[in-house]
């Protein structure tokens, strides 16, 4: 009889168990490493697993795996963790072509993706999908604003520069929708890159006023570096992405007082990114960048749409990642009909404090900025 | 395209060029004296590189970092060569490519393990950061220019070495007729870990000149080696002549490629197109050239007939 009767406790505990364990929510994220572009998805990943710690939450089990910037590397984490692991939401990806590769086949099967970073136009236009949620930007975003922040400047003779690659083209591409002066060179790089004395020589003999360059993680540094070397003074404009938090410590004094342009910086003066930059100072012991920020972001969309709904339905689970009911460090944040962002891209001057070199907003680029390809998108 | 900008690719084409020598030598001289591939000299121009940043950084000194990827690679190059090169000489070249593959494998995560995956950044030394003015009023990177002096340097110490030295006759004498400068006495076994440990050290140095432009980090040697494989072929295997003039001319082809190929599509075509053709076809352009001079010369420039 007693045996019936554990057995029976057993069995109803069991039974109840089975809905608290149906809310766990199982997150595979593939991000960058090792290698040139670490610095990005280290930070992406201390950012996300840093909102996980302040929720306090165990409902989130997250699996990191290392891409190399690799595209094949990439495809077969995705497809290990969406068959064998069986996850219910893929984030972490840094680099566009590596989105590219992975991004449009898990939407198809049937699996959420949370962009920390990566935001290629076409995923943005024709190709948007219903399970494809940007929690960055669209990747022409930030140039466009650098591009309105030259003629605010009055920069009307652009050197313009770019890894060759779906980001690097969206780069160039945003900059010229919004620039209005004339161009006095157009380059595209390799992506890795690491020595450019052809493009500096070729800045030098341009002729230009200022120059453009989008050159994220360890090609900005060598770029800056190489740059500071050479000699030329024409002035520096570029998305936060060639002046984040990483590249301005191995830079240095070099890139002081460079205006840059960015969705988020750390003296933003809102409750949620105070608490933010504390929490991340204290748990790692440097100041996060806008790609840590991203990652924070993408983890408290996850945790506010699994206090909505259940992740197996997934047509409630849609609409509650689609009210982005979060506390967002950018402060005001809301999704465009195509899930990619509409926030304020503002402009960040590098500056220095004590020995750290960061950057401090000083002015606004633009207000409540969606993207160009939206109206493409049908969902 | 003006004269000044023309003239500042060169000296780039030249700083790339001597920086593949630097590569190139070691490869080629172990290729030919010893007949082995080795695919881990990648591994070793990595080690240079680290050794440099780590010495740079606990010393604060450039000189004493230089110094060190010196030794440090000569080291590595020794040690391996004596615990495993040394077995592989009578093996055919697949076992020698499998052997070397395994040896990046160990370095890189080795490296990894000691440094962790983040890349490590070096600066330039005070003397010689900023830029020179030139005559004719260029104006360029006095590092960059210190490595195109630093390499021609090593290169004419090279030839020194090789044609001058009692040390260059046994290396010569080992590449035409091994058995036979055995049978006259001479320690073949130590002459081949000096050779090693000699293109090693090369191929140290050139990572830590490198690494200070750009940037100290896990993996960085692979691409530069195929590149220097790239050379030798070029060269001809086993010639340090050879070497010199294939380094240069992949450097100046590449880097003036780079330049001049967009700008020619230009006056066909318009702008982006032509960047992003030129710049495509200029990544082809020095495979290109390897492929013309092995129809021309199957053995290389300066490589002798078998």
């Amino acid at each position: 009889m007693n045996l019936l009767k554990s057995t029976a406790a057993a069995m109803t505990a069991l039974a109840l168990a089975v809905p608290a364990q149906a809310e766990d929510v199982k997150v595979g994220m593939i991000t960058t490493l090792s290698g040139g572009g670490a610095g990005l998805g280290i930070d992406v990943r201390d950012g996300f697993q840093l909102a996980l710690k302040l929720a306090g939450t165990d409902g989130v089990e997250l699996i990191v795996e290392d891409d190399q910037r690799k595209p094949d590397v990439a495809v077969q984490l995705a497809d290990k963790m969406i068959q064998s692991e069986q996850v219910d939401v893929l984030t972490g990806i840094i680099w566009s072509n590596l989105a590219m590769a992975v991004v449009p086949a898990a939407t198809a099967q049937g699996k959420f993706y949370l962009s920390p970073n990566a935001g290629p136009s076409a995923l943005a236009g024709a190709r948007c999908h219903e399970n494809y949620f940007n929690v960055a930007w669209q990747n022409d975003n930030l140039h466009e604003a650098a591009g309105a922040y030259a003629n605010d400047a009055g920069f009307s003779n652009s050197f313009i520069m770019a890894p060759n690659y779906p980001a690097g083209q969206d780069a160039l591409a945003g900059y010229k929708r919004f620039y209005e002066g004339d161009l006095a060179g157009e380059v595209y790089t390799k992506l890795g890159q690491s020595d450019y004395a052809s493009e500096i020589a070729q800045i030098r003999a341009s002729g230009a006023d200022s120059v453009f360059f989008f050159l994220p993680g360890g090609m900005g540094i060598a770029f800056m570096k190489q740059y500071a070397e050479s000699g030329v003074d024409i002035p520096l404009v570029g998305p936060a992405f060639s002046f984040d938090q990483g590249i301005l410590q191995a830079v240095g004094a070099a890139a002081l007082g460079v205006k840059n342009t960015s969705q988020w910086s750390k003296d933003l003066d809102n409750a949620a990114n105070r608490t933010f930059v504390d929490a991340f100072q204290e748990e790692y012991g440097r100041l996060p960048s806008l790609y840590a920020s991203q990652g924070y972001d993408t983890a408290n969309l996850l945790l506010s749409a699994m206090e909505k709904a259940d992740v197996a339905d997934q047509d409630a689970f849609r609409a509650a990642l689609k009210e982005a009911d979060f506390a967002s460090t950018r402060g005001d944040f809301a999704f465009n009909t195509n899930h990619h962002p509409i926030q304020d891209i503002y402009v960040r001057e590098v500056i220095q404090e004590g020995d750290v070199f960061t950057n401090k907003i000083v002015g606004v680029a633009l207000e409540d900025r969606g993207d160009a390809y939206a109206a493409e998108c049908n969902m | 395209m003006s004269v000044m900008l023309l003239i500042e690719q060169v000296l780039n084409g030249l700083q790339y060029g001597v920086m593949l020598f630097l590569m190139a030598a070691g490869l080629t001289l172990v290729f030919g004296v010893m007949g082995l591939i080795n695919l881990a000299h990648g591994s070793l121009y990595m080690v240079g590189a680290f050794a440099c940043a780590g010495v740079a950084a606990a010393t604060g000194s450039f000189w004493l970092g230089l110094a060190a990827s010196l030794a440090a690679a000569a080291a590595a190059g020794a040690l391996v060569e004596v615990a495993v090169i040394r077995r592989l000489y009578d093996r055919d070249h697949l076992d020698q490519v499998l052997a070397t593959f395994a040896l990046i494998l160990v370095f890189s995560e080795g490296t990894r393990w000691l440094f962790g995956s983040f890349p490590l950044y070096l600066s330039v030394p005070e003397v010689l950061s900023g830029a020179v003015t030139l005559p004719g009023g260029i104006e360029y990177s006095l590092y960059r220019l210190a490595i195109i002096v630093a390499g021609f340097a090593v290169a004419a110490g090279l030839f020194w070495l090789i044609g001058r030295t009692r040390l260059g006759v046994r290396i010569r004498a080992g590449e035409s007729d091994r058995e036979m400068i055995a049978a006259l006495g001479v320690d073949i076994r130590k002459l081949y870990t000096v050779v090693f440990a000699l293109g090693a050290a090369l191929a140290g140095l050139a990572g830590a000149l490198v690494g200070t432009i750009q940037s100290v980090q896990v993996g960085m040697g692979e691409p530069v080696l195929i590149l220097a494989f790239v050379v030798i072929v070029i060269g001809g295997i086993g010639s340090i002549k050879g070497a010199l003039v294939g380094a240069l001319l992949v450097g100046m082809t590449d880097t003036l490629g780079k330049v001049l190929l967009p700008v020619a599509f230009g006056t066909v075509m318009d702008a982006s197109d032509a960047t992003a053709i030129g710049s495509a076809l200029a990544s082809m352009l020095i495979y290109i050239l390897m492929a013309g001079v092995l129809i021309y010369r199957p053995q290389g420039l300066f490589g002798e007939a078998h």
